[in-house]
Formats: structure tokens, sequence, C-alpha cells
């Protein structure tokens, strides 16, 4: 059960998650796309949207902090246990809040304007459900059991898991020690991110960076595709009585 | 200097009857689909009026086009680009569907199914995206003709820059139809705003396009264009904008527009310039200089510098052929009457219009002067400043000086003309009072009343333009295929509207094809030609 749970479902996960999302990349651009709704509805997106994104994107980088940074690598620039705890439960807390609630009224406003519930497919409905459980277990384990019930120090437990699983020496027995609450949040993530490709969520992954960076305006070549359509041309140079060209008022052609 | 090609258009605005010929023929040949019932690539708004969207030339509410900032360099008027990407999440300068207008049919089929009743069955207006019951309030041309009042007419954004308390005479005397369709600019704003850098500029012929694989739907290019010409599919997540229609026009045909337009208005051709030159041209500090500074742009197709130029730079010779006889550059430049659409907003708008000389007719007419008198025209053009100053806030960024020139030549055309068709002795002076020989006022006239399909659009094909790449297929028999003497270019487009099989006839391997015309918008099943090697269509319903 501990293989199962933490070896194989989190591998088949992740295989989902890379193998979907080349798949996807290759075989549909066309569908690849934030399908964003503000054109029915801008007010109350306006006011959730930016929660909900920064709130997340803060959330994340919490993650990053706590799982992917072991624990020795923070007490090395003398970062005690406690202080590390009191960083992630407040941070963490804070901008868990902003995410929620964004979520609420990205949720209020899906469910109450007609034109965006009916723009609601089978797939993003059931993207949400893991989204809000996602988040909903998150914030338990972060008030819930680490702000109200006291500290839990998941980077002993949860965080080496999550390592293992990336340096090829898995260890689920560590994440079967995990309390119940841990769990379930990871497994509700796992079937998140085996969903993902498959989902809206991809737009994540086409964050327009280089936007920064790139000419403002793209030149493209039309390509060679029309190279073997020799058809006549459709107009005929216009009769000879034309005057030559007039070129006045100083403002005419170099 | 680097110097590029370009389809231009010009609308000979005296013609436009307000007919909507151009939008519907455009609707049906490119929006009649799902997610895209609210929007027209062409649309004709009356003048005044609030315009479609809603007050769209109100930029200090939408942010559309660029502006020079403190250092009087151009960046887009929403923002620089790290305020756009921080954005993202909400655009807070997008219409919604509201600003344009809620699409909706009618229950027709309550008509037939309806039980037998005392009273007459009715079709409701359904709203096109939601299906439910919708009233009516707003449409695409709902002040059409001036239609809602001064209530409505009144909140045309132009209006507001013109002298108020001329308002009410103004809407007695002057009232004309503004065609319009993306401008494929110079200096697109949509394609500076797109942070997927998926709309471009081809460098072939100036069409500025939406590549669908790319677009990723962060819907900064409609804030960005200050036309409002992009379009959000709210069923597929992309972009959309006007096509110049590129598969037509690629072989040589006009676009639907132009070709259906019962006024004969449109004008297609090739324009040459210097693509070094326009970022140059949209900074310039004052606003009324940017349309001599556009002008400035452009290159003499007959200066021999120029073909040389061209050809240096592979520019085929049928178009540097078809640059010389451009409609389009004997409006814009040999005759200057035609104008830019607001190059204020510093995009160099590359569909450019001819105003509008009835109004002063009419209104001369109405208070029984003769309006075809040179002396009478020229008056009216000298004192009916609402008029002249209205058309300045559309086409010179308020600056009347040019549209009274541009007009003034039309009235000496028309005072000319009509001197000839009743046989009175012409005056050349008032030719000469423009600028114009008699000679050019009479090849003008035939330009913009009576030229010929061909005279009207000149428009190079993109494939004679690479016949010496054909070279290399002679080995083979090239009759069967596409291109062999059946094929005409009229099938070449019928192929690429994929109008092959409304009836099952297709040949082998495009009968499972959808026809766009009847498509349901929601199934895309044999939308997309089958990949190389399988059967199954390129998308994927989500």
């Amino acid at each position: 059960m501990t293989t199962w749970l933490w070896l194989i479902v989190p591998y088949v996960a992740f295989t989902s998650f890379v193998v979907g999302h080349i798949w996807r990349y290759r075989h549909d651009q066309f569908g690849w796309t934030t399908r964003s709704s503000q054109l029915y509805e801008s007010r109350l997106l306006r006011l959730g949207s930016p929660l909900f994104h920064f709130g997340l994107l803060a959330v994340l980088g919490g993650h990053v902090l706590g799982i992917a940074v072991p624990a020795s690598w923070t007490d090395a620039v003398g970062i005690s246990e406690s202080g590390y705890h009191l960083i992630s439960v407040s941070m963490g807390t804070l901008s868990g809040l902003v995410c929620v609630a964004g979520l609420v009224i990205l949720l209020y406003r899906r469910i109450t304007v007609t034109a965006v519930r009916q723009a609601t497919t089978r797939v993003d409905k059931l993207m949400y459900v893991l989204l809000v459980a996602a988040i909903g277990t998150g914030m338990l384990n972060t008030v819930g059991v680490n702000l109200l019930q006291g500290d839990y120090n998941y980077r002993a437990t949860v965080s080496p898991w999550f390592r293992g699983l990336f340096t090829l020496s898995p260890e689920p027995g560590l994440m079967a020690k995990a309390p119940t609450s841990f769990q379930v949040h990871a497994l509700v993530v796992l079937a998140l991110l085996a969903l993902w490709p498959y989902t809206r969520l991809v737009h994540v992954f086409s964050a327009p960076l280089g936007y920064l960076t790139r000419p403002y305006v793209v030149y493209r070549s039309r390509g060679d595709h029309l190279a073997a359509r020799p058809y006549a041309r459709a107009w005929e140079p216009p009769p000879p009585a034309r005057p030559a060209p007039i070129v006045r008022m100083g403002r005419g052609p170099r | 200097m680097k110097l590029m090609a370009q389809l231009a258009m010009v609308m000979n605005l005296d013609k436009c009857i307000g007919c909507h010929t151009c939008s519907v023929t455009c609707k049906q040949a490119w929006t009649n689909r799902g997610g895209m019932e609210y929007a027209w690539f062409n649309n004709v708004e009356t003048r005044p009026g609030q315009g479609y969207p809603r007050q769209y030339q109100d930029q200090d509410r939408w942010k559309g086009g660029w502006t020079l900032n403190k250092r009087g360099r151009l960046t887009l008027r929403s923002g620089s680009r790290f305020k756009r990407l921080l954005n993202i999440f909400a655009n807070p300068d997008l219409p919604t569907v509201d600003d344009y207008y809620q699409p909706w049919t009618y229950d027709y089929e309550n008509l037939l199914s309806a039980p037998a009743m005392d009273t007459i069955p009715t079709a409701r207006p359904k709203s096109l995206i939601t299906g439910e019951d919708t009233a009516v309030t707003w449409g695409a041309n709902w002040d059409d003709d001036l239609g809602g009042g001064p209530a409505q007419i009144g909140r045309d954004p132009l209006l507001a820059r013109v002298s108020r308390q001329v308002k009410l005479e103004f809407q007695q005397t002057f009232m004309f139809y503004l065609p319009r369709i993306c401008e494929h600019c110079l200096n697109p704003s949509c394609a500076a705003s797109c942070p997927s850098g998926a709309i471009y500029k081809r460098s072939e012929d100036g069409i500025v396009l939406v590549d669908q694989d790319r677009c990723r739907g962060w819907r900064q290019c409609v804030t960005g264009c200050p036309y409002k010409k992009i379009y959000f599919n709210h069923r597929t997540g992309k972009a959309e904008k006007c096509t110049f229609c590129y598969p037509r026009v690629e072989v040589g045909i006009p676009t639907v527009c132009s070709e259906t337009c019962v006024g004969r208005l449109r004008y297609l051709g090739v324009l040459l310039y210097d693509a070094d030159a326009v970022l140059a041209a949209a900074s310039t500090p004052h606003e009324h200089d940017l349309y001599p500074a556009q002008l400035g742009v452009f290159l003499n197709p007959h200066d021999p510098r120029v073909v040389a130029e061209a050809e240096r730079a592979g520019v085929p010779g049928d178009w540097i052929e078809a640059a010389a006889v451009s409609p389009v550059y004997r409006l814009i430049v040999d005759y200057q009457v035609a104008l830019p659409l607001h190059p204020e907003y510093r995009t160099m708008p590359m569909v450019w219009y001819v105003p509008p000389l009835s109004p002063m007719v009419d209104a001369l007419t109405q208070t029984g002067h003769d309006g075809e008198a040179a002396g009478n025209l020229f008056g009216a053009i000298e004192s009916m400043r609402i008029p002249v100053e209205y058309l300045a806030e559309l086409f010179t960024a308020g600056d009347v000086a040019p549209v009274r020139a541009a007009l003034r030549r039309l009235a000496a055309m028309r005072t000319h003309m009509r001197a000839v068709n009743l046989g009175e002795p012409t005056q050349p002076a008032v030719a000469a009072s423009v600028g114009l020989s008699t000679r050019e006022i009479e090849a003008m006239y035939r330009l913009l009343a009576i030229a010929k399909y061909e005279e009207r659009y000149v428009i190079p094909s993109a494939a004679v333009s690479q016949a010496h790449r054909l070279d290399a297929l002679a080995t083979g028999c090239s009759l069967n295929g596409d291109g062999g003497p059946g094929m005409t270019a009229f099938d070449a487009v019928a192929e690429k509207f994929h109008l092959t099989d409304t009836n099952g006839a297709g040949p082998n391997g495009k009968n499972g094809r959808i026809n766009l015309l009847n498509w349901d918008g929601r199934n895309i099943d044999g939308l997309f030609p089958a990949r190389a090697g399988t059967n199954e269509g390129g998308g994927r319903a989500e």
C-alpha cells in the first residue's frame, strides 16, 4: 500500500504530466489557451483573478522553499527551525488567504454569471474540484495543523520524500508517517498534476516572459506554400491615358 | 532604407450608401461561427455616431494605440511591456461583449411549433451566447442613420472635441457612412501588445495576421488596437481579426468586402514604403504632422532608384509593376484626396479614406444654392466649419487644412466635370486653384467615378510572383494537380475555404472536410486537414 500510494502513484502522475504536455504541445497548439471568460464579465474577474493568480504564485514560491530546499540548507544560512516555521506559517497563511479569496470570487462568478457558467466544460469542472480540494487541504495543513494545532515538521518527512522521487532514491515510507491531512493534500495534488495537461491549466507554461525582450512588431514571411500555383493575374494594366505622377506640397515621396 | 511592399485599401466615402453589403458578405465568409457571433471584421458605422464597439475612439478609456512617453519615445498607450504583463491576469482595459453588443437570434421554431391559440405566436429574441431570452438593446449599427437621436449620437467621442453649441445644427446637416476593416498598420499596436508574439505582419504584403496556433488568449491585442478590430473568440479562446482575405488576394482577386461593394468605392493596390522610416514617422512629436510624416514613408514607384531598390530588396517584378499603376498610390500621393483614419493613434494605418463632399453639396442644395458650382462649393468648404472639423478629427488628428485641400479637389472635379458633361466651357482656373491640371482632374474623375474592376483592384498575386521557383518543378507533369490548366484562381480559393464538399461530391481525401459556411461552431472534426500519415483531424475538442 505504501509503495502504491507514495511510489507508483506519484510516478504515474508525473508521467502523465510530462508526456501529456509534450503530446498536447505537439498535437493541440490550437487548443492551448487560457480560454479567458473576461469577454463575458469583467468586473468580478478584475477583482478575483489577480488575487487568485498572485496568491497562487506566492503559494508556489512557498512550496519551493519548503519542499525543494532541504532543511540543512536553511540551517546553513542560520535560519533556525522555529524561525523557518514562523516565516512559513505566516507567509503561507497570508498568501493562502489571498489565493482563497480570489478563488471564492472566481467560483462565485463562474456559478452566477450565466455566460461564464455555460462556457464551463466538464474537464473544467473536474479541474475546479481538484483545484479547490488542493487549495483547501493545503490551507488545512498550513492553518489547521501548523498554525492552530502546533508545529508539524514536514521537512523531515514530506519534503525528503518528494525530493527522493526526483533523485531516483524514493523513500515511500517517509510519507506513510505523515499526518493524514498531508497525505490527502499530496494525493489531490498528484491527481491535479496528472490531469493538468488536458485542461486549461496548460496556460501556465506559456507565461510570456519573452515579451519583455522581443521587438515590438513581429515580421514573418509568408513562406513558400504558394510556389506551385501559377495563376494568371486577375488585373490588366489600366489604359495608357494616365498622367505622369505629380508631387507637390513638399509632402511627396522621397 | 529597408524597402517593403504592402497591400493597401482606399475607400471613397462619397460613394458609400450604407447598405452593409460588405459587412454581411464578410460575416458570411469569415465570422459566421460559434464564438464570433458579435464580431464584424468589416462594419459600417454612421458618423457622427458611437461606432462599434461603442465609443471605441475614446482612447482615454480604452487605451488603444501608441503614445509618446516623457522622453518622446513611442510606447503603448496602455503602458509599458512590464505593466502589460502585470495586468495579464485581468486586462483592465478590455471591452466586454456588452460594449460590442449581445448577439441574438430569434426563436423561429416557435412560429411553427406553437400550439393553436388565440394570439399569434412570436419569435422571441434569444441571446446567442447564453441561449436565454434577451432584450435587444444594442447592435453593431444601432445608431445607423443617426438612429437614437441626439441622446445616442451625442455620445460620439469625436463630437465632444468639436464645438458643443453647433451639435444640433450639425446633426441636421451632416451624416455619412464609415466602413471599417482592420487597418493593417505599418506600426501595428496589436502586434506590439501581443505577449505571445502570435500577431505578425507578413513581410511580403504587409497583411497583419494572428497565428491561431501561437495565440494563447491573453487578450492584450484587443486593448492594443485603437480601432478595436481584433476580436476575442470566446469559444476557442483565441484572438481573430480581418485577414485582408489573404487567400483571395494571394491569387490576385480582391477581398470579399471590395468584391461585393455595391457602390464600388473600394480600391486595392500596392504601396512601397521604407520600413526603416516607420518608427521615426510614428514618433513625430506633433499630431498634426503625423499625416505628412506617413506620406513621407511611402516611396515613389516611378522613381528608377526606388525600382532598383525594390528589385534589390527582392520585391517580385509584378509587384513593382503593380505599384507603378496602384490606384491607392494615386489617390493617396498623386492626388492627395485620400486621408488616413486617426493618424494620431500612431499606428500608421493603411486603409485610407476619401472624405465625403456630398454633405456639403446636400446642405448647399437645401439652402437653395447651386451645390455644384465651384464658387459655392469652395465657399461652403471654407464656411461649414463643423463638418470639416469633424472630418479632421477622423482623418488628420484635427488639422483642417488637409481635409479642406482634399475636399476642394473633389469640388473642383465636380465643377469641371459638370461643365464637360453639359458642354459648357471649362474653367482651367478652377483646376489650377487646387493644384491640378484639367488632364489630371479628368484622370482622377475616371478613377473615382467610372474605373473598371481591373483599375480599382490592382493585386499582384503571390503565386505569379514566385513563378521563377516553378523552374524546379518543370520536370513533372503539372497538368493534373494544383495549377493545372483547368485550375482557376477561384478554384484555389474554394479549396482554401473548404468549399469543396457541400454535397459529398468532393474528391477522394477531401470528402471528410467540413464546409465552413454551414459549420455549427462546435464540432471541429474535419475542420483541419488530416495529418500526414493519419486520417484524424488536426484539432481536438476540449
